[in-house]
């Protein structure tokens, strides 16, 4: 049987994946879920036809979510996760013994049922007694909480469909005033290679940008995603993700990793020149989404 | 509310007759030139080839907005029994046709109408044309919102005994801001005097599918209201119903001394001025609209009031803000509210309402319905979700933290009973002249002038300016108030008849 996922990455270009076979297939309340078990990429998650993980890659982006905060940030003890329902990101951070207390706000339950039922292998995060799962809406959940977290971290799907209001502008606020004064915000930040992958990275950059006085990007190489070169970001209200990082502290932890290292870290900092150009623009250009007031009103709090 | 319709509310006349006439793919050698988008590939593209099928001229099969005799009559009569009214119409030039249709109706030249001050300008507009006299009520207005509210029985009963020969009682219901009048008691009040009862429903299309809100024009025996089906009830732009009721009123209330409107003189009233080739993309937008909500309107509008609920609940928590809601009644000028109506007051956190509205719009990419002195307003519809009210509330939370200042204190309201000498007709095309504004006392103005807040005219056509008005525009004007409608809008001087 001939049988393919397939994914536009434009109108003019398509990942095809291999499939054996249908592992789930439903909808719930907010989107589509889709779970394949393939020859390749082993089994993958996607939602309304979108690649989310795949067992083959999926260590990279949640190593690289994970360990270059918890590098940098001397002492975290507790964490929000806003999406994230596969359970990868969690499976990081219960490595970390001084985590006293993880949050992961999921608003779609049903992608958790799926995981924890077909994907084992990132799943597994939730089993840690550290993690309370709360099935709301993030912007809603971050809004309700002031100075109380020491690392959040973003796990968005996309800035269309239920993920829309985890890109906004006033997401990444009420983000800011729930970090506590040292706390560290990372983020899933689309693509700098396809043009409107590319729009939507501006987009999110100029937004943390106008409400964090450090925001940086680093990059990593995620074969299923679009391009394959794939962004994050970095916002701190306190520490540089390269000058403050804790090098031989985070070693001296003994994390055994597959993709993250410190050396690594460092370099993802270090962006093509075409990728600064795209972010640099978005820092100077007071445009829609920042003014001088908005700055300047942050910057009282540095 | 009316659950027992008397006819198949399933059907859509109108919709069905589009449906078969493009299936037969008859031949078009009438208007318009377009013929199917054939003749105008770009537009074509632009909206959509089902969009410009659709787009045809009166003929046989598909009947005639003038004069219905099938699938538009059958339509009408659909409309009518969802609204529970006596007849309904299917207007194609906004409420604004909807509302002039009303003032023709129900007063000729000279004739009077009460209204109250803040009446939508479509009704002066109307009286330019028709002749008719304005007699004023004082809507009130909320001194610490800044709003105007609504007219109170007493004040209306004072109009009446004032103006016994006045033939109507035009009634905004809810106005923009959901504050709703005592409509039966009016009604009632108003056909004890053989007065009519005109009403102004822009904003209240949905009051008739649920009991949650407030009684609609039609339920309170009403004999007119013009229903924006386009605003919360999900048809094209530009749409709207004219209802006629008064059957009911004039059977259940023995002191109803009032004349009955005749459904058949409305409709020569409404071709007067309405165009003979209305839009079949507007017709079938209402006729679908009117089927939606009379089959699942009761929950898509209880949905509407949850989330509107939800998302007062969540800007008070905020701090600052607040989102008004039903605790405002108090049986006299806010006699109900409509619930649907997410209004909220921003000068707790030192902020404009319209600072706010223009925040969310450039900063957030929300773009509110409007925003006044003292209040931002949030149209919630059919076509709402939570994830969007999350946004909201999110962004407001951030504009307080960002841009909050100390509390800023709503102005004092007064109310300045107008002195009308001309008709607005007069006034509208007498010979004008600009005069100094100082030197203006005692002249009658030849334009309007409206401050916000509260919203409330200080000058209309017609009307004597006296010293009063002038104390208040110098007042308003130093308080930093939005002063609009003059021409020349630094106030130095006014246009006045000759």
């Amino acid at each position: 049987m001939d049988l393919w996922f397939s994914e536009f990455h434009t109108p003019h270009v398509k990942l095809a994946i291999k499939v054996d076979k249908q592992l789930y297939s439903g909808k719930s309340d907010f989107q589509q879920i889709d779970v394949f078990e393939s020859p390749e990429f082993g089994r993958f998650l996607t939602l309304d036809g979108y690649m989310m993980l795949t067992q083959k890659d999926e260590f990279i982006y949640h190593e690289m979510l994970v360990h270059v905060p918890m590098c940098v940030h001397p002492d975290v003890r507790k964490v929000l996760v806003i999406g994230a329902g596969d359970g990868g990101i969690v499976r990081e951070l219960s490595r970390y013994k001084t985590i006293e207390h993880i949050d992961v706000v999921e608003i779609d339950e049903e992608v958790v049922r799926v995981a924890k039922e077909y994907l084992p292998f990132t799943a597994c995060g939730f089993d840690d007694p550290r993690v309370k799962c709360h099935f709301e809406d993030g912007l809603k959940y971050v809004r309700h909480h002031e100075d109380e977290y020491d690392l959040i971290i973003v796990d968005s799907t996309d800035p269309f469909g239920p993920g829309e209001g985890l890109f906004t502008k006033e997401f990444y606020g009420n983000c800011y005033t729930a970090l506590k004064e040292d706390g560290i915000m990372v983020n899933q930040n689309e693509s700098p290679f396809y043009a409107n992958d590319a729009r939507a990275m501006q987009r999110a950059h100029k937004r943390i940008h106008s409400n964090f006085p450090i925001c940086r990007v680093f990059q990593a190489h995620i074969p299923t995603y679009p391009s394959g070169h794939w962004l994050f970001g970095f916002a701190s209200k306190k520490y540089h993700p390269v000058r403050d990082m804790h090098a031989a502290d985070w070693k001296a932890l003994g994390i055994e990793t597959k993709y993250y290292n410190t050396n690594l870290h460092r370099g993802a900092f270090a962006l093509p020149n075409y990728v600064q150009r795209l972010l640099e623009a978005m820092e100077e250009l007071p445009g829609n989404d920042t003014t001088t007031t908005l700055n300047t009103s942050n910057g009282g709090n540095t | 509310m009316s659950t027992d319709y008397r006819k198949n509310q399933d059907r859509a006349p109108i919709a069905e007759a589009l449906e078969a006439y493009s299936s037969e793919r008859v031949v078009p050698f009438d208007v318009p030139g377009h013929k199917h988008g054939r003749g105008n590939p770009e537009l074509t593209a632009f909206l959509g080839e089902r969009a410009m099928t659709l787009d045809v001229n009166s003929m046989k099969p598909l009947d005639n907005l003038c004069h219905p005799v099938s699938v538009i009559k059958e339509a009408e009569e659909l409309a009518a029994d969802a609204f529970g009214a006596d007849a309904a119409f299917f207007m194609v030039g906004g409420t604004t046709s909807a509302v002039q249709a009303m003032v023709f109706t129900v007063a000729a030249r000279g004739d009077k109408l009460i209204v109250p001050r803040n009446v939508h300008r479509s009704v002066i507009n109307a009286m330019v044309l028709c002749g008719a006299v304005p007699v004023y009520v004082d809507p009130g207005a909320h001194e610490e919102l800044g709003i105007a509210l609504g007219m109170t029985l007493s004040d209306v009963e004072k109009a009446i005994l004032e103006n016994p020969d006045a033939k109507a009682v035009f009634v905004n219901n809810p106005t923009y801001y959901g504050i709703c009048s005592d409509l039966g008691g009016l009604v009632k009040l108003a056909h004890s005097h053989g007065m009519l009862v005109v009403v102004d429903e822009a904003h209240g299309t949905h009051l008739t599918f649920s009991e949650k809100l407030p009684i609609s024009a039609m339920e309170a025996g009403a004999d007119m209201a013009s229903v924006s089906m386009h605003k919360s009830g999900g048809s094209l732009t530009q749409s709207a119903f004219l209802l006629v009721g008064g059957k009911k009123a004039s059977k259940e209330d023995p002191s109803n001394c009032a004349p009955s409107i005749d459904p058949a003189y409305v409709r020569q009233i409404i071709n007067l001025t309405q165009t003979t080739s209305g839009s079949y993309l507007f017709l079938s937008s209402l006729d679908l609209s009117r089927k939606r909500l009379a089959l699942h309107g009761k929950e898509l509008f209880d949905k509407v009031i949850e989330m509107a609920e939800y998302a007062r609940e969540e800007i008070n928590a905020i701090g600052g803000y607040y989102a008004i809601g039903e605790e405002l009644i108090n049986g006299e000028d806010i006699y109900d509210f409509d619930k649907t109506k997410l209004v909220i007051h921003t000068l707790p956190v030192g902020l404009a309402g319209i600072e706010v509205y223009d925040l969310l719009r450039d900063e957030y990419d929300i773009q509110m319905e409007f925003g006044d002195f003292g209040n931002c307003l949030a149209y919630l519809s059919v076509g709402d979700r939570i994830r969007e009210l999350e946004r909201l509330v999110g962004a407001l939370s951030e504009i307080r933290r960002h841009f909050g200042k100390d509390p800023i204190v709503s102005l004092p309201n007064n109310y300045i009973a107008p002195v009308v000498v001309l008709s607005p007709q007069e006034a509208f095309y007498a010979n004008a002249e600009h005069i100094p504004f100082d030197s203006s006392v005692g002249r009658i103005a030849a334009e309007s002038i409206m401050c916000y807040p509260p919203g409330i005219p200080v000058l209309a056509p017609g009307e004597k300016i006296t010293e009063e008005v002038l104390d208040y525009l110098r007042y308003a004007q130093e308080k930093g108030c939005q002063i609009t409608g003059a021409e020349d809008s630094s106030l130095k001087t006014l246009k006045v008849v000759k």
